[in-house]
């Protein structure tokens, strides 16, 4: 294609090579070979972008469900020789009866509220309940344990769905997939299927996904990000409160203070490499360090800041230190000139130039970082962690926690297919935040870019 | 190119030494920059040094106020004088030594701030102002004899990089001026201007030196010629000639000298 044998034999008459009008044959050749070079770039680009758009479509069709959740409509009656024996209402007699008390409740409810609705159904009591969640029993515990005064009223409230029943409502669950579903039966979905007509059951935004807690294995529907969100906002500001002043003060020190010496580009070398370590590599060391040596609480949020500054200095240092770089040495020359000292010029002109560059490469390791799921699998931040959102601010740094990307994964990992529901919706939040945390990042960019 | 030479006064009174060199060499790793160079700059003189490219004149300038000193492995023996101060004394702080010894770049390099924080960054670091009313005079003196006042005087607040280049380089005279300092260095500092800035800065240069000991490397011999009254030529690290500027244009007495002077070398 660039033979350069090829060239025609100049001879020293100067005749004319002929037309510009006519391409010679090594204009075409040339010409399309860069034509070929431009659709492969094209194809590339093509093929990228299908990934995305595929990508970015299963996650949303599979995600948006858990968004929504299906909700019963009931009235119950809180019945005072059942909750409150002696009358009195002392909080400590209410409190002493269990979840499973509160059962009989829903499930008379329940009953009462078909015979008012007309529907015809074989099903027990008791099994109508099945319909709905185990939370649902929790729920009025906490509301007669909150309200004692409401015992004896009638008090409509708007109860979970069992997963199943829930699943059907979105498509997941047919008559014909639960053949072998001991948790639910054919009856009980054709009750659904006229308090759905009767307008009682209905699917809604459920904000519990975004704001709640996790839950056990036998109650998906009520499980959500919220905590693990937490989780992950108390690692964030443990990262950012560590690794963007050592970062910082690293890089500074680096790229403007240190002689070049040997010891100066080992440093330089290891932290390239530090980049480059699996992050499983700083769960191990975070789970021998802070966790075995240094005796720190499992499963906090604190461990995990810990491990991620570690995964992220490398990354703030090289972003600073190439922003650093960045800023022409005409700059430190003038402040130097005009008798400023190292500092002072490092201070006053070369940091407010570097610092946009500085802030988004920040950015981007905390988004990293918000991300990772590696070492945290280490440092037990994986796993059922049954928790209510962290009781202030050093609880919410030392008391067990997960982490959002952990929570995925957890829920990913359990075999009811409404988790899997979930684990798609927490991808969605997730991503939420790293597409805002680098939207920012770029505009940072985008507005203090070169101002000399 | 000899005519313009008539232009510039050419009386030099004996004056006092301002800075004196004696027997400096400067080393670049095993690059052997500067080799025994002693010259002598007298107050309110310019001095020119000219020479070809890599002949050591731009390092010479950098070691009069130690700017070479962030190069790691640069390396200057000999002694040079300031007032008959040593500077590269162990008990000279190099930043108070460029307080004293102002210097222009090349390029222009105005920081990225207002026209008005430019030329205040070296007074306020300095304390050279008690307040915001002294600090504006000085500022406003400051550009006065940057000979940038008039253009600038009304949008002291926009950006010192939006001037023009010519501009941006008596902007950062202005700056060098603000503090002070006792000898200006320039560094080749019409290189990146055209024919009318370069005579605008020419002209002040020219009106510096009733304050200033100003001492300027330039590409342009016709420059040297116009300005200066003391001219030194670097040829291969050597300072090879000194003397009055008419001297070493008309009547050069090494080979060397006149070989550059008529365009033969260089």
């Amino acid at each position: 294609m660039t033979d350069i044998s090829q060239t025609p034999d100049t001879s020293s008459t100067a005749k004319p090579k002929g037309s510009l009008f006519d391409k010679d044959a090594r204009t075409k050749r040339r010409n399309a070979a860069e034509g070929r070079f431009k659709l492969y770039g094209i194809a590339a680009i093509g093929i990228g972008l299908l990934m995305l758009v595929v990508l970015v479509t299963k996650i949303v069709t599979a995600g948006t469900g858990a968004f929504q959740q299906s909700f019963l409509e009931l009235s119950v009656e809180l019945k005072e020789d059942k909750l409150d024996k002696k009358g009195n209402r002392n909080i400590e007699d209410i409190k002493k009866v269990s979840t499973f008390g509160y059962a009989p409740l829903i499930s008379t409810a329940l009953e009462t509220e078909v015979q008012n609705l007309g529907i015809q159904t074989d099903l027990k009591p008791k099994e109508m309940g099945k319909i709905l969640s185990k939370a649902a029993q929790a729920d009025l515990r906490n509301y007669v344990i909150a309200n004692p005064d409401e015992i004896g009223n009638t008090v409509s409230f708007r109860f979970l769905v069992n997963s199943r029943v829930d699943g059907y409502m979105k498509g997941r669950v047919t008559r014909e997939s639960i053949a072998n579903d001991k948790s639910i039966s054919v009856a009980q979905l054709d009750l659904v299927d006229q308090l759905r007509d009767a307008g009682v059951l209905y699917k809604a935004f459920n904000p519990d996904f975004i704001f709640g807690s996790d839950a056990s294995d036998q109650r998906p529907e009520a499980a959500g990000i919220g905590v693990s969100m937490l989780g992950s906002l108390f690692m964030m500001l443990v990262v950012l409160v560590l690794a963007l002043p050592i970062g910082v003060a690293a890089s500074i020190y680096l790229e403007e203070f240190a002689p070049q010496n040997r010891l100066t580009d080992i440093i330089e070398v290891n932290i390239s490499n530090l980049a480059a370590v699996p992050s499983i590599v700083f769960g191990i060391l975070g789970l021998a360090v802070f966790i075995n040596y240094m005796h720190l609480p499992t499963s906090a949020p604190l461990v995990g800041g810990l491990v991620l500054t570690l995964m992220t200095l490398p990354t703030i240092i090289i972003s600073t230190r190439a922003s650093l770089k960045a800023v022409p040495p005409s700059i430190r020359d003038a402040a130097l000139g005009v008798g400023a000292s190292k500092m002072q010029s490092v201070f006053h002109h070369v940091l407010p130039l570097a610092a946009p560059g500085i802030l988004t490469g920040t950015i981007i390791g905390l988004a990293q970082a918000l991300g990772e799921t590696a070492p945290l699998l280490l440092i037990g931040m994986v796993g059922f962690i049954a928790s209510n959102p962290p009781d202030g601010i050093v609880a919410g740094f030392l008391s067990p926690n997960s982490a959002m990307p952990a929570q995925i994964y957890e829920w990913s990992k359990r075999a009811d297919p409404a988790f899997y529901e979930r684990a798609w919706g927490g991808i969605i939040i997730l991503l939420i935040f790293l597409v805002t945390m680098n939207t920012i990042a770029v505009i940072l960019r985008r507005r203090f870019e070169r101002r000399w | 190119m000899m005519n313009d030479m008539t232009r510039v006064e050419r009386t030099v009174d004996s004056k006092a030494i301002k800075i004196a060199a004696n027997n400096v060499q400067v080393h670049y790793g095993d690059t052997h920059a500067i080799k025994d160079v002693n010259v002598e700059i007298e107050d309110k003189t310019v001095t020119a040094f000219i020479g070809p490219s890599g002949c050591g004149k731009s390092t010479f300038l950098r070691c009069l106020n130690r700017m070479n000193d962030t190069i790691d492995i640069c390396r200057v023996t000999g002694d040079i004088l300031l007032d008959g101060e040593d500077i590269y004394d162990k008990r000279v702080d190099p930043v108070q030594l460029r307080a004293k010894v102002g210097m222009v770049f090349q390029k222009p390099n105005p920081f990225p701030k207002s026209i008005y924080d430019n030329v205040a960054y070296g007074p306020r670091i300095h304390g050279l102002a008690k307040n915001k009313a002294e600090l504006d005079e000085l500022v406003e003196k400051s550009l006065r004899r940057g000979a940038i006042w008039e253009e600038v005087k009304d949008r002291l607040d926009a950006p010192g990089t939006g001037l023009s280049g010519g501009q941006q380089q008596r902007l950062c005279i202005a700056r060098a001026v603000a503090t002070e300092p006792e000898v200006l260095l320039m560094d080749e500092p019409c290189s990146a201007l055209d024919p009318i800035a370069t005579a605008q800065v020419e002209e002040l240069i020219d009106d510096l030196r009733k304050r200033y000991s100003v001492v300027i490397v330039t590409h342009s011999m016709q420059q040297a010629a116009r300005v200066s009254q003391k001219t030194a030529f670097f040829h291969l690290g050597n300072l090879v000639e000194f003397g009055e500027t008419g001297q070493i244009f008309t009547n050069p007495e090494d080979p060397r000298t006149e070989s550059y002077i008529t365009g033969r070398i260089g």
